[in-house]
């Protein structure tokens, strides 16, 4: 069984005043995620990630498509008490302290009394807000306000988490926390469906990823695959300038700096730029094969026309 | 349903008390006990007439600003700030956030009525030197501005399940308007003619009838309530007020949440 499962999942936005016309935001989205695994929604602003969150958690109505959360359509209410979300830069009740508002969320989420007084100063210990007492949320940071954010959305200790962009402006240092809480989350073997733009974030953290753009499913796929598809190259060094003319037509890019080159190759052009330096009489000074990163991969998929299924 | 309901309900409450919304019954308290010795000065013997109807006429007005005011921004402000989307990612169904906002504002000025109430009595203790039996139909008028309030809070909170905050305030005023003098609209429907009698009928029936509600004057001549009107005016004012959250559900449940 699968974690999720969306299936041609289309939402078309009225727009205009008098002359509705109808703007694509999602279209027909079809992918899977596995129990247990960590996936990443990749895509620019505006490519549609946080339609589809508003659209898994019942925010808004699909045009079209379907969607299963842990074999139950995405409509059932039941099944919201086995998932967490945090939407993007949440605001919380800001006049409620951080125990009083995870009590709130857990009693909507049907948690028991008693368990909620053995799980919320836990919870706030494991976010690293313990020592935060009975300060009102309006005067919390904005790095705390997003681990207050993430309490919430695993306070019912649920086995689906969304987060929509859970490390938008965040500086360095919150970025890092919130990234370790979502490792916490996938040792703790959650499922984690994570929207992001931030790729370092994907990069670190996910099994998997898919890439959106322009409401379009562009790429999907198990990260080191992925990067491996825009690897093949190689970066080569060496001493002479002069040398550049005859294997010019072998590099991709170069540059020169002072007596240092600096290029890069197709890996399959590798042995004739090798043969060229040597008669040339150049002085090698580094040969590194270059792996692909997600970055390329996802530049490549944003500029391309063609959407895929998968 | 119901700990998710109440949950609604009284964080929606929590909120108003600590927005220091309950405030205004302490210069309502302050303003009316203040004032009520000026009352014998300016209008011998007719103290008591003007205390009552000054005191209850601002109970009633208070408790509408307050229901309008924060029941325009009961859901619109939660799509605004975004806090209604980790509500409805938890099993809560449209419907009980809807009624749980509904039942929190109602709360709130059930209690801020309650404790201009008891200001008023403070300040006609003041006035009359001793409690009078006539007092205790007072009671009867507080309860009436009660139920004023169940149907202002539904209009305002169905205006606000589908329209911004100022225009819901707009709406929701220009109605409590039209609803103070239903009575003369139903005497003009009757003396009109065709299709004009059928509009202005029509229109007569679907305003709500604040007219009714108000017995603050004859309370104030110690003329008596009959108990008839007390039961029509509670069946009508609960129906009305039912009817109308009922279709701010109908239109909330089907509302894409941008």
């Amino acid at each position: 069984m699968f974690a999720i499962e969306v299936q041609y999942l289309s939402k078309d936005y009225a727009v205009g005043f008098w002359k509705k016309q109808l703007r694509p935001a999602l279209k027909n989205l079809t992918l899977t995620v596995q129990t247990g695994e960590t996936f990443g929604f990749l895509g620019p602003n505006g490519a549609g990630k946080t339609t589809t969150l508003k659209l898994l958690m019942g925010i808004i109505f699909p045009t079209s498509g379907s969607a299963t959360i842990l074999g139950k359509n995405f409509h059932d209410p039941g099944i919201k008490r086995r998932i967490g979300f945090l939407p993007e830069q949440p605001y919380f009740y800001d006049y409620l302290s951080a125990p009083e508002l995870l009590d709130y969320y857990a009693i909507l989420s049907g948690v028991e009394q008693a368990e909620r007084k053995r799980r919320i100063p836990r919870l706030l210990e494991q976010v690293g807000l313990s020592d935060v007492g009975n300060k009102q949320l309006r005067k919390f940071s904005k790095g705390m306000l997003q681990r207050v954010g993430i309490a919430q959305a695993i306070v019912h200790d649920p086995e689906v988490v969304f987060l929509d962009e859970p490390m938008s402006g965040l500086d360095p240092l919150g970025r890092h926390e919130i990234r370790e809480l979502i490792q916490n989350l996938k040792d703790a073997g959650k499922t984690i469906f994570f929207s992001t733009h931030i790729l370092s974030d994907a990069e670190a953290l996910c099994d998997r990823v898919a890439v959106l753009h322009k409401g379009e499913l562009r790429g999907i796929g198990v990260m080191n695959d992925l990067r491996s598809t825009t690897a093949g190259k190689t970066e080569v060094i060496w001493e002479g300038p002069v040398a550049l003319q005859a294997v010019a037509r072998l590099t991709l890019e170069s540059h020169v700096t002072g007596e240092l080159v600096r290029v890069k190759v197709a890996s399959d052009a590798l042995d004739s730029l090798l043969e060229g330096l040597r008669r040339q009489r150049a002085r090698l000074v580094a040969v590194t094969p270059l792996h692909g990163t997600l970055e390329e991969y996802f530049l490549s998929k944003t500029s391309e026309e063609e959407p895929v299924r998968a | 349903m119901t700990s998710r309901l109440s949950a609604i309900t009284l964080n929606t409450f929590r909120e108003a008390v600590r927005d220091r919304v309950l405030y205004n019954f302490i210069i309502f308290v302050l303003l009316l006990v203040a004032s009520a010795p000026l009352f014998s000065q300016i209008s011998i013997g007719m103290e008591r007439l003007i205390l009552v109807n000054v005191g209850l006429s601002s109970i009633s007005l208070f408790g509408v600003i307050i229901a309008i005011f924060i029941g325009i921004g009961l859901v619109s402000k939660e799509i605004e700030k975004r806090t209604l989307y980790t509500i409805l990612s938890r099993p809560v169904r449209r419907w009980e956030f809807i009624a749980g906002k509904y039942f929190g504002l109602m709360l709130t000025l059930v209690v801020n009525t309650g404790l201009m109430t008891l200001g008023f009595y403070v300040a006609l203790l003041i006035s009359d030197r001793a409690f009078k039996p006539a007092d205790a139909a007072m009671l009867i008028a507080v309860y009436f501005i009660v139920l004023q309030f169940l149907m202002v809070t539904a209009i305002t909170l169905l205006f606000s399940s589908f329209s911004t905050p100022i225009f819901s305030a707009i709406f929701s005023f220009a109605l409590f308007a039209i609803g103070t003098f239903a009575d003369d609209l139903r005497n003009f429907a009757a003396l009109a003619q065709g299709v004009t009698k059928w509009l202005a009928t029509g229109v007569a029936y679907v305003v709500p009838n604040f007219a009714s509600l108000n017995v603050i004057s004859r309370v104030a001549h110690d003329q008596h309530i009959a108990g008839k009107l007390v039961l029509y005016n509670t069946v009508y004012a609960l129906l009305y007020s039912a009817a109308v959250v009922i279709v701010s559900v109908l239109i909330f449940e089907r509302r894409n949440l941008k």
